[in-house]
C-alpha cells in the first residue's frame, strides 16, 4: 500500500528549558491517508498550529517521528511535497496577484512558459481572472486568502497544509471559500491537513476530525464525518450543512471539546477555568 | 487630472513657503525694533540693522557682484557655485561609502544576532564622537595610507568623514528593513526550501525599501554637513567649508556675503534630497511594502 499522506507517531513538542517549559504536544499519533480531508480543532494553545507546523517542517518535535508520504519532513519539505497557506494570506505586496502565485514556481527554476501557463490555470481555479494583474492591496480579505491558495497549489503538491486559512474572514464569505475549497480538492484530489477553530467548518469540510485539548496538547478524539452518513469530503455539496449527518457531527465534535455529557455536567460551578 | 492637481498644489505651497519666510524676514527687519526683542536682558529676536539682518533682496543682489574688489575677482555666484559642486562631489563620494558601508553592516547584523549584539551599541556610539574630533585623526591616519598607488588626500580625509555620518541612518534602517517581514512570508519562505541569499533577493530586500528610502535620504543631508564641517575642521580649500568662514571674516563690511555659501549649502543638500527621491521613483513598486494588511 502506499504511504500514507502524514505519518505521526509518538511526537511530543515541548517549548523552553527547565521551569518554564511548556509541554506543546504530548504523545501525540496521527495519520492522514492519500486524498484524505483531515481538520484539527481545538481551543486556543492546544497545539494544534505547532502540529501543522512540525508536519511542514517550520519547526522540530522534541520527540517522536514525523513523515510525509514516507519521507523525513525536512526532505518532504525540501522536495517540496506539500503546498501550505496560513491564516495570513502572506501575499508579496510588491508582487501582482499572478506574481504572487508564479512565486514558488519561480524560486525552483520553473521555465517561462511553463509558469505562465500554470498560473493561468490556477487564476481560472480560484476565480481571479480578471485580477491577475492587481497588486493584493487591490483586493478583499477572501480574494486574497484565494490567491495564496492557488499559491499553494502552485506545484500540484498532493498534501495542503492550511492553518485557519480562512479565520480572518467574515461568515459569509467564509462559507464560500469552503465551498470552494471543496470543490479544488475534489479537482486536485489532495490531501488536506486543515486547522481551524470552528466547528461547522472542520465538520463539513473533512473526512474526519481530530480533536484536541491543551495544556499538554492533546488528541482527545477523532469523529469519523463519513461515520455520520455524509458523503466523502471530495464529493460534498454545500447542501451537506443542512443534512443530519452534519448535526450529529458536529454535537460529536461539540461534545468531544468539551469533555463528556457526564463530566461536564459535574464540572459546571466548580471548574471555573 | 486629480493628480496634476496635485502636483500643482505641492509646487504653490511650496512657492508659498519660501515666500513666507523672506517676507517674514523683511517684515521684522522694516517694523521691528533696532535693538532687537529683549527679554530681561536676553535677545529673543536679533537687531534688526543692515549688519545683522541684510535685506533678503540684498542678499540675492550679492550673487552678481565680484567676490572682492580685486581687479578680476569671479563674480560671488561663479565662486559659490564652484564650492557647491566642490562640497557635493565629496559629500555625494561619503554618501555612496556610507550606503555601502551601512548596507555592509546591516546585512551582517541582520544575519547573525551575535554580531548584532555586538556591533549595534558601537554603531551608536560612533555618532556620540564629535566630528570635529575624529577630523584631525582621520586626516592622520589617512597620510599613513597608500592604496594601489593613490596618496590619500584631504578630499578623502572629507569623504571618510562625510561617509562616518551617513553610514549609521542606512546601518540602522537597513537592519530595520531587513527584520521587517512578517513571519507568515518568513516561514512561506523556508517552506519553499529557500536559502538565506533568495529569501534576501526575494523578500527581505523588497520589504526594507520603505525604511531604507528615508534612512538614504538621511544619510544624503549627513553627507552634506559632514562634508561641509569637516572641509572646516581639515582645512580643506575650494569647498563651501572654508568659504563659510573666509566670507564670515567679511561680514562687517560686506553683511550679504556670509550668507552667499550659506545659500549654497542649502542649494546642494536640496539637490541631494532631490536625488533620492528620484531613487524614490525607481523603487516605486516596493513602497507598497507593509501597506497591505495580507
Amino acid at each position: 500500500m502506499a504511504d500514507p499522506a502524514i505519518s505521526v507517531t509518538g511526537v511530543d513538542r515541548i517549548f523552553g528549558k527547565s521551569r518554564k517549559q511548556v509541554v506543546a504536544l504530548k504523545d501525540v499519533d496521527l495519520t492522514v491517508a492519500a486524498g484524505e480531508f483531515v481538520s484539527l480543532i481545538g481551543p486556543s494553545g492546544c497545539g494544534k498550529s505547532t502540529l501543522l507546523r512540525l508536519v511542514a517542517d517550520l519547526d522540530t518535535p522534541t520527540t517522536g517521528d514525523i513523515r510525509v508520504f514516507g519521507k523525513v519532513a525536512r526532505q518532504a519539505r525540501l522536495d517540496q511535497d506539500y503546498g501550505i497557506a496560513f491564516q495570513q494570506a502572506g501575499l508579496l505586496p510588491w508582487r501582482t496577484v499572478a506574481g504572487n502565485i508564479e512565486l514558488p514556481l519561480k524560486l525552483h527554476g520553473a521555465d517561462a512558459a511553463v509558469r505562465k501557463n500554470r498560473v493561468a490555470e490556477l487564476i481560472e481555479l480560484v476565480g481571479l481572472t480578471d485580477f491577475a494583474k492587481s497588486h493584493p492591496d487591490q483586493l478583499s480579505g477572501g480574494m486574497q486568502q484565494r490567491v495564496a491558495i492557488a499559491r499553494a497549489l502552485a506545484e500540484s503538491p498532493k498534501l495542503l497544509l492550511m492553518d485557519e486559512p480562512f479565520g480572518a474572514l467574515d461568515e459569509i464569505t467564509r462559507e464560500r471559500m469552503q465551498n470552494e475549497l471543496v470543490k479544488i480538492c475534489a479537482e486536485t484530489g489532495a490531501a488536506v491537513l486543515f486547522v481551524t477553530h470552528s466547528i461547522p467548518e472542520a465538520v463539513f469540510l473533512s473526512d474526519r476530525v481530530v480533536v484536541m485539548s491543551p495544556r499538554p496538547g492533546r488528541i482527545t478524539g477523532i469523529v469519523d464525518v463519513r461515520a455520520d452518513g455524509l458523503a466523502g469530503a471530495h464529493d460534498r455539496t454545500e447542501r451537506a450543512r443542512d443534512e443530519e449527518g452534519f448535526f450529529h457531527a458536529v454535537a460529536e465534535v461539540r461534545s468531544l471539546l468539551h469533555g463528556t455529557p457526564e463530566t461536564a455536567t459535574a464540572a459546571r460551578g466548580v471548574d471555573n477555568r | 487630472m486629480a493628480q496634476i492637481w496635485n502636483r500643482f498644489r505641492a509646487v504653490i505651497l511650496g512657492v508659498l513657503g519660501v515666500a513666507a519666510v523672506v517676507v517674514t524676514w523683511d517684515l521684522y527687519k522694516a517694523l521691528g525694533p533696532e535693538e532687537g526683542v529683549l527679554v530681561g536682558d536676553t535677545r529673543v529676536l536679533p537687531r534688526t540693522t543692515d549688519l545683522a539682518m541684510p535685506h533678503s533682496w540684498e542678499m540675492l543682489q550679492r550673487f552678481g557682484d565680484p567676490v572682492t574688489g580685486l581687479p578680476g575677482a569671479p563674480d560671488a555666484f561663479d565662486a559659490v557655485f564652484d564650492a557647491s559642486m566642490f562640497s557635493l562631489g565629496l559629500a555625494a563620494r561619503g554618501w555612496v561609502i556610507g550606503v555601502v558601508v551601512g548596507l555592509v553592516l546591516a546585512l551582517v547584523m541582520s544575519r547573525l544576532r551575535i554580531v548584532e549584539s555586538a556591533l549595534l551599541p558601537w554603531v551608536i556610539l560612533s555618532q556620540t564622537v564629535p566630528l570635529i574630533a575624529i577630523a584631525p585623526l582621520v586626516r592622520r591616519w589617512g597620510s599613513e595610507i597608500t592604496i594601489f598607488g593613490h596618496v590619500w588626500s584631504s578630499e578623502d580625509s572629507v569623504a571618510v568623514i562625510a561617509a562616518y555620518l551617513a553610514f549609521f541612518p542606512v546601518a540602522v534602517g537597513a537592519l530595520r528593513g531587513l527584520k521587517s517581514p512578517d513571519a507568515t512570508h518568513l516561514d512561506l519562505m523556508r517552506a519553499y526550501g529557500v536559502g538565506w541569499w533568495r529569501s534576501l533577493v526575494t523578500l527581505r530586500l523588497p520589504s526594507s525599501v520603505p525604511y531604507l528610502l528615508p534612512a538614504l535620504r538621511l544619510a544624503a543631508a549627513s553627507a552634506v554637513i559632514g562634508a561641509v564641517v569637516a572641509e572646516v575642521s581639515i582645512g580643506l580649500k575650494g569647498g563651501l567649508g572654508r568659504m563659510v568662514i573666509d566670507y564670515a571674516v567679511a561680514a562687517s563690511g560686506d553683511p550679504a556675503k556670509p550668507w552667499a555659501p550659506i545659500f549654497g549649502a542649502v542649494a546642494i543638500g536640496l539637490v541631494s534630497a532631490g536625488a533620492i527621491g528620484l531613487l524614490g521613483l525607481v523603487l516605486r513598486p516596493f513602497r507598497l511594502t507593509g501597506a497591505s494588511n495580507g
